[in-house]
């Protein structure tokens, strides 16, 4: 069973359908329990960082997601919520990646949204099979810096972690269950692992 | 490098495509979901959902069909038609979709573009602008499917719209759609000046040329069309090779 982080996000259906349509059942939850005794978890999200924090913080899931043993994958919002500190409301993050996560400077069109490529992609699990012409899906205005976690980066205005890896914690800053079939060879090295 | 992107329109009418379609080895050529698949087989970019009824009635209809998209592919796609509070907007997101877009809805009252973008977030909020050129040379925004003139400029709504929190424009030249003698050049250059978010170019598309043309001589960041798509004018896939031979950035 996988679980799907549930918190006041935005398009977490995708996700559900992106893990079901890779053969995989799962839940969108935000119980404990329910978190703890899954497989692995998703940690999703679309939003603004400071009231997700909120959220999460009200609810304990912040101390919760903080402790996950089992695999964990952090995607866009769920990605910059792992790093230190947001810009965005000045928000204190889950710290489990040592950057901090800064607004796009305004010297091209933010937010930095659609297929771009990624390089310097040093994982051999999560991004495994990945083909460097292969472009992901990305839509956000801030970026994660990068840091000795960062397992592939992206360039936009500057260059930015794309995804970051720590123990068992996985992040994409861009949306793998958006992303057409690369994306769906990368959620898929999730799911096996 | 950030790609271009090409964007399919999809009109949709009691949960089915409208325009014609001539596509071979469809099944069904008005059911939205299987062309929408085949888009995204080709390559395209993003989709956009157009809901042209846009009843209440038909409310129930447009989600199910967002529900079953969503299911389906593998791509972003934008929903848009008759949205007019935070209660749609979460309706058609619940359902799968990336993000809406609205029109005149925003033009009615502004605030509903804020109250979307805290809610969900600007990323999730297209502001669709349909703009026809004035005889005295003013670009001006037209609502309801483009049958009512107001009295606002397209370059002040489109930056009210980004100062209001939208996260991208859809922008819709009425003097070119339909005519497929290509973009209008002029107002989309204009409008991507004037504001800081992606410029999606619609209305004109007729050749593959065309979209050469408005990649080079703009900064907008897709392209959207609709019938050129649907009757088989225009193949995706080769209408990207030839992109790239341009060397304009495309997936």
């Amino acid at each position: 069973m996988i679980a799907i982080i549930e918190y006041n996000a935005g398009n977490i259906t995708s996700v559900k359908n992106a893990v079901e349509r890779l053969g995989y059942s799962c839940i969108i939850t935000g119980n404990r329990d329910e978190i703890y005794s899954a497989d692995k978890v998703i940690f999703p999200g679309v939003g603004e960082a400071k009231s997700a924090m909120m959220y999460l913080n009200s609810k304990g899931l912040d101390n919760i997601i903080k402790s996950l043993p089992q695999p964990t994958l952090g995607i866009c919002l769920g990605l910059q919520l792992m790093c230190q500190h947001s810009e965005e409301g000045d928000t204190e993050c889950l710290g489990i990646f040592d950057t901090e996560v800064k607004r796009f400077p305004s010297t091209d069109i933010v937010p930095h949204m659609g297929w771009n490529n990624i390089y310097d992609v040093y994982d051999p699990i999560l991004l495994n099979g990945f083909n460097k012409n292969d472009s992901v899906y990305f839509l956000h205005s801030y970026y994660a810096g990068i840091c000795k976690q960062t397992i592939a980066k992206c360039n936009y205005i500057l260059p930015f972690s794309a995804a970051m890896k720590k123990d068992n914690f996985y992040a994409t800053q861009f949306h793998p269950e958006k992303s057409g079939d690369a994306g769906e060879n990368i959620l898929k090295n999730f799911l096996e692992l | 490098m950030l790609k271009k992107r090409i964007i399919p329109c999809l009109d949709i009418k009691n949960g089915r495509t409208v325009k014609g379609v001539n596509f071979i080895g469809l099944r069904d050529a008005g059911d939205a979901v299987e062309l929408a698949k085949r888009y995204v087989t080709e390559g395209a970019d993003e989709l956009v959902f157009l809901d042209i009824t846009a009843t209440v009635e038909n409310r129930k209809t447009l989600t199910e069909l967002v529900e079953k998209v969503a299911r389906e592919i593998n791509i972003p796609f934008t929903v848009g038609g008759g949205i007019r509070s935070v209660e749609d907007t979460r309706t058609i997101i619940k359902a799968g979709a990336d993000k809406v877009s609205i029109n005149t809805s925003a033009v009615d009252r502004p605030e509903l573009i804020t109250e979307i973008a805290d809610q969900f977030g600007s990323q999730c909020l297209v502001l669709a602008i349909d703009t026809k050129r004035e005889e005295n040379g003013e670009w001006v925004v037209y609502i309801h499917g483009g049958r009512t003139s107001t009295s606002l400029s397209t370059i002040d709504w489109a930056k009210e719209g980004e100062r209001l929190g939208a996260g991208e424009i859809l922008l819709t030249s009425m003097d070119n759609d339909g005519t497929k003698n290509g973009f209008d050049i002029e107002i989309t250059d204009k409008v991507c000046n004037a504001v800081n978010i992606p410029i999606i170019a619609s209305g004109g598309a007729g050749k593959k040329e065309h979209f050469a043309d408005v990649f080079i001589n703009t900064k907008a960041s897709a392209a959207l069309g609709a019938s050129v798509f649907h009757f088989g004018e225009i193949h995706i896939p080769e209408l990207k090779q030839f992109l790239k031979e341009q060397n304009i950035a495309i997936r």
